[in-house]
């Protein structure tokens, strides 16, 4: 992969610094998917299985109109359908596009301990390199949306790359050129964030959805896909979208002060007993010493 | 003292070995130790590599990162299975009683070599009776955790508290361990002679017992003056 187009910004497991870090004047890409536009007719799933070269994945029949319960290693890209009661009794029909979410701060990559396992590009995109995986599954600890998916074959994780290869290149994601309604749109995060609050003043002003606003969450830095919602204040209707995303707490205790406070102990604790052997020295007598030949004994 | 301390078969006269010498650790009980130990030191060293990016070296060194994390949970199985034979073999003589507590009031006479001034331990001091129950406890949290963090992709989205627990559990209790390995490696090899040897070829001398577990001793010898 060129590393001309894609220059690294963060790297999983890294020690040291990272080249890429603040070295380019880049946009940040963003997806932008306005559910009120969406008809769940999967051009996207499928778009997305075909341009990745997905194997074939058997689908779930549940009920509904929903392909499988859930995303799965070699299925990035999932519509859920959820049917929502309003107040009034009547039914809204609740479609959402759900996959990675690019995060600015990933939980994934926080989590990860093998270097150059997950990388975030200085486009902002957030990218899972297989070949150096290791197969712990701390991202999907680390991951607020349920989305890097253990393939238990290969022992590696795999999500949606955001298309990375089309990106570079200049292309949209392959989802969002097949979308036929224009639900879906591509472009740096400055004009998505304008595109979606000029559709949710739309969705406000003149479809009487007084809640409509846009889901770009601040708990994990804001993210490389953000949504139009009839009901910004309602996210979990929507399949479960968190209404305030962050990493887990535990992640980043373990991550930031219990890392230090271990290393620091572990590193005292050695320079401690140094210490002491050569202030005390050893305990007792030579001839407590029973590995030595027995006949010397006195 | 009552002679709790029965090792399995082996009664007071026969662990006094020649010249001077007395069986402390029979062959059963050094091997668990030697299981113990290689699988902790395995389990150890590939958990810093994942606990570091600046350790990561270690998980290459042995074999990569992705073996490391496929042996080291089955590593852990033989380390929890050897500390809880262990449990089985000590827990009895592992029992704190007061001259323990008395132990622990003069840790400053261990600390700085004067050991003609500390309480006569038995078989085992109380410091080698924290380790033994902190590997213990600590085994056991590091099993609990390790099993959901060994299986965490199958752990439906629901249950991800149960993850979101053990990932800092599992590092929590592998310090405290760590805390203890070093301490005990310390005082094995390094601070107190003759007691590498009682775990290898397992005997150490009378004056070792008398020394540092003189209650020990006189159960053995059955009073506490030396044998003609």
């Amino acid at each position: 992969m060129s590393q001309a187009t894609l220059r690294i910004q963060k790297i999983s497991g890294h020690a040291g610094s990272v080249a890429g870090e603040d070295m380019q004047r880049q946009e940040q890409v963003c997806k932008l998917i306005d559910t009120t536009t969406c008809i769940g007719c999967k051009a996207c799933e499928v778009a997305c299985m075909e341009w990745n070269d997905l194997p074939f994945s058997q689908t779930t029949f549940d009920n509904t109109y929903q392909t499988m319960p859930d995303t799965r290693w070699n299925y990035w890209n999932l519509i859920l359908f959820n049917e929502h009661e309003r107040e009034d009794g009547s039914l809204q029909w609740l479609m959402r596009k759900h996959q990675c979410m690019h995060c600015a701060e990933p939980g994934c990559l926080e989590a990860c301990p093998s270097d150059g396992a997950i990388v975030q590009y200085s486009n902002g995109v957030v990218d899972f390199q297989q070949a150096n995986c290791i197969g712990c599954g701390y991202c999907i600890t680390g991951c607020p949306f349920n989305i890097p998916k253990f393939n238990s074959v290969t022992k590696r994780v795999y999500k949606c790359t955001l298309c990375t290869d089309r990106v570079m290149e200049g292309l949209e994601p392959a989802c969002i050129k097949s979308c036929p309604t224009g639900c879906l749109h591509f472009g740096t995060k400055d004009d998505m964030k304008d595109l979606a609050e000029a559709r949710s003043k739309q969705l406000r002003d003149h479809y009487g959805f007084a809640n409509a606003g846009v889901y770009d969450p601040p708990g994990v830095g804001g993210t490389g896909v953000i949504y139009v919602l009839h009901d910004a204040t309602k996210p979990e209707l929507y399949g479960g979208l968190p209404k305030n995303p962050s990493i887990p707490l535990t992640v980043k205790l373990w991550k930031h002060p219990l890392k230090w406070i271990g290393n620091l102990a572990m590193v005292g604790g050695l320079i401690g007993l140094f210490v002491h052997y050569v202030k005390f020295g050893p305990k007792g007598h030579e001839e407590d010493d029973a590995t030595k030949p027995q006949g010397e004994q006195s | 003292m009552t002679p709790t301390s029965d090792q399995k078969a082996i009664t007071p006269p026969e662990r006094i070995a020649p010249h001077g010498h007395v069986l402390r650790y029979a062959f059963h009980e050094r091997l668990t130790h030697w299981i113990a130990a290689f699988s902790y030191i395995y389990l150890m060293l590939t958990g810093l590599a994942f606990w570091s990016p600046w350790l990561f070296w270690i998980a290459t060194v042995l074999g990569g990162g992705q073996i490391s994390r496929i042996l080291h949970p089955w590593v852990g199985l033989i380390f929890v299975g050897a500390v809880l034979y262990m449990y089985s073999m000590w827990s009895k003589q592992m029992r704190f009683e007061p001259v323990d507590r008395e132990w622990w009031k003069s840790l400053h006479y261990y600390i700085t070599n004067q050991d003609e001034k500390m309480p006569p331990a038995g078989r085992y001091n109380a410091g080698q009776k924290m380790l033994f129950w902190t590997f213990l406890f600590a085994g056991l949290v590091l099993l609990a955790t390790g099993l959901v963090l060994w299986f965490t992709e199958s752990l439906p989205w629901s249950w991800r508290w149960l993850r979101y627990v053990s990932v800092i559990l599992h590092p929590i209790a592998a310090l405290v361990t760590i805390a203890n390995f070093m301490i005990h490696i310390y005082m094995g090899v390094f601070a107190e002679r003759g007691a590498f040897g009682s775990v290898i070829r397992g005997d150490v001398t009378l004056a070792f017992a008398k020394r540092y577990h003189p209650g020990w001793y006189k159960e053995i010898i059955g009073s506490s003056e030396p044998p003609k």
